[in-house]
């Protein structure tokens, strides 16, 4: 029967060892076929198997073994771990402050003049203490202490790694904010698949859904209000500038995830619009002089 | 009232019957015994079969499953049913319906995008029984469509349309007429419901092919 053995050579056990997990595990991450066929059958046939209840047996080991493998693999891609770092880093920040709240709410029933916030602990955890009280005190200091520390540490990782991961993005939007883009997007390549549009608005999904409802105007900004190009400029050139450094924003998300190289001219290009919009304020200003 | 497959049955949690099927527990779930309780809250399939919809299943089927997610609902399939392949993009939820997988040796899971069929055709036998879809990715009567390939004619389709990823601004209804449209293509729309209480702005389909 040649059909069958044609048919079974697309099949994903084709030319393996039934005890080959390891290439069986490729093939299934890596192979493709035009269209399903009867694999048990053929793969009996074709003598990868005795039986289709061995048939069953081999599959289920090698799916196991590949996609195991595979999400591994996408897990640890590089933008993924860039994700994780700066979601801790907002979680450690956000819980050492509502920690320090707490603190200071208590610390103010057992000491004089307790400074708040994050310093206000860190100044804490360095008293001696002279209770058992004061004890549970100043060691709660000691762990907000340890997370504002931690907080800080994975902002220096991100500073250090986004970089390498997104050169163009981190140029332009400092580390932080580039980590923060790719987040929010999903990962690199969403974000590069993304249209300026929407990473114009990336962080700013309540407005924006409330607005596609009919409540609301449309949002200017989403996370982007954080770099000075946005934040900086008059209220009334935010919307220009949000959407000249979001267009340019995407394109080195692109250019990072389909070439990786760094690109000084789209930066020089960016720099001369943000001075044309800017210029704008100028004008008027001068304009009211007069 | 359709009669539930073979190893579906309804048994009492807390003085309500609820679904339930015999298997490993996956995320600690209620138990009866060895029956652990299917909960329709959490599983499109589930809530589709609690609302008596017409899916004439007898167990044993074999099963492709679209939008796995970390195997919540695929799990119960899998206790129920033949061999069972289950199709997951997002690699976090991955790593969960692997470990589901493990103790389930009729159970095997592809980290696929269920967009591409041809990248696991060389695994999905065909003349499937039974087509499971639960992606949230717009055109899914298209992924219907073209996944229709795997299921043997007459073989039986459970769609889980939710509406927001199609258009998060369309009215539902809107969305839901559009798909049922699009399955004409290659499937017989034989029961549609839309999933409340169970799930807001979903509507269930189940179809054949033709």
């Amino acid at each position: 029967m040649t059909d069958d053995t044609d048919a079974a050579a697309a099949g994903w056990f084709a030319g393996l060892d039934a005890v080959d997990t390891e290439a069986a595990s490729r093939t299934i991450r890596e192979a493709s076929a035009a269209e399903p066929a009867d694999w048990p059958r053929l793969a009996v046939e074709a003598g990868f198997v005795d039986s289709e209840a061995d048939y069953y047996n081999q599959l289920h080991k090698a799916t196991i073994h590949s996609t195991r493998a595979a999400a591994r693999a996408r897990e640890q891609a590089d933008d993924k771990q860039l994700l994780h770092a700066v979601r801790a880093m907002d979680d450690a920040t956000r819980t050492a402050n509502e920690l320090a709240e707490r603190l200071s709410e208590w610390a103010g029933t057992l000491f004089d003049d307790q400074p708040t916030g994050i310093e206000g602990a860190r100044r804490l955890a360095d008293r001696e203490p002279k209770s058992p009280l004061e004890a549970r005190v100043i060691s709660l200091a000691d762990r907000v202490d340890g997370l504002a520390t931690e907080a800080d540490e994975l902002g220096t990782f991100i500073e250090r790694q986004a970089p390498d991961i997104a050169p163009n993005l981190s140029e332009m939007a400092g580390p932080v904010l580039a980590a923060r883009l790719i987040a929010l997007a999903g990962g690199l390549e969403s974000l590069a698949k993304k249209p300026s549009g929407t990473v114009q608005v990336l962080g700013a999904e309540d407005a924006l859904f409330a607005h596609l409802a009919g409540r609301g105007s449309s949002p200017k900004h989403g996370i982007i209000y954080t770099h000075e190009y946005v934040s900086g400029t008059r209220p009334e050139d935010r919307g220009s500038a949000a959407r000249a450094f979001a267009g340019k924003l995407s394109i080195a998300a692109r250019i990072d995830h389909y070439s990786g190289k760094f690109k000084p001219e789209i930066h020089d290009e960016l720099d001369e619009r943000m001075s044309t919009i800017r210029a704008r304020a100028g004008a008027a200003s001068e304009g009211a002089e007069q | 009232m359709t009669d539930l497959p073979e190893g579906v049955d309804r048994r009492s949690f807390d003085g309500t019957q609820r679904l339930a099927t015999q298997g490993q527990p996956v995320y600690g779930e209620p138990t009866d015994g060895e029956w652990r309780l299917w909960d329709a809250g959490r599983s499109k399939l589930g809530a589709m079969l609690e609302l008596d919809m017409d899916i004439s299943l007898s167990g044993g089927e074999s099963v492709l499953y679209l939008g796995a997610a970390s195997g919540t609902t695929v799990s119960h399939v899998a206790d129920f049913a033949g061999p069972t392949y289950a199709v997951e993009f997002a690699p976090r939820p991955v790593r969960d319906l692997v470990g589901v997988a493990e103790a389930r040796p009729n159970l095997f899971p592809l980290l696929k995008d269920a967009r591409k069929p041809e990248t696991y055709a060389h695994i999905v036998e065909r003349d499937l029984d039974f087509l499971v879809q639960d992606v949230a990715t717009r055109g899914q009567a298209r992924v219907a469509v073209d996944n229709a390939q795997f299921l043997a004619d007459d073989g039986l389709l459970c769609l889980a349309v939710k509406a927001r990823s199609e258009d998060v601004t369309a009215d539902p209804e809107a969305v839901f007429e559009g798909v049922r449209e699009a399955l004409v293509d290659a499937y017989h729309v034989v029961d549609s419901q839309r999933l409340e209480p169970f799930h807001d702005d979903h509507l269930g389909i189940v179809a054949t092919k033709h």
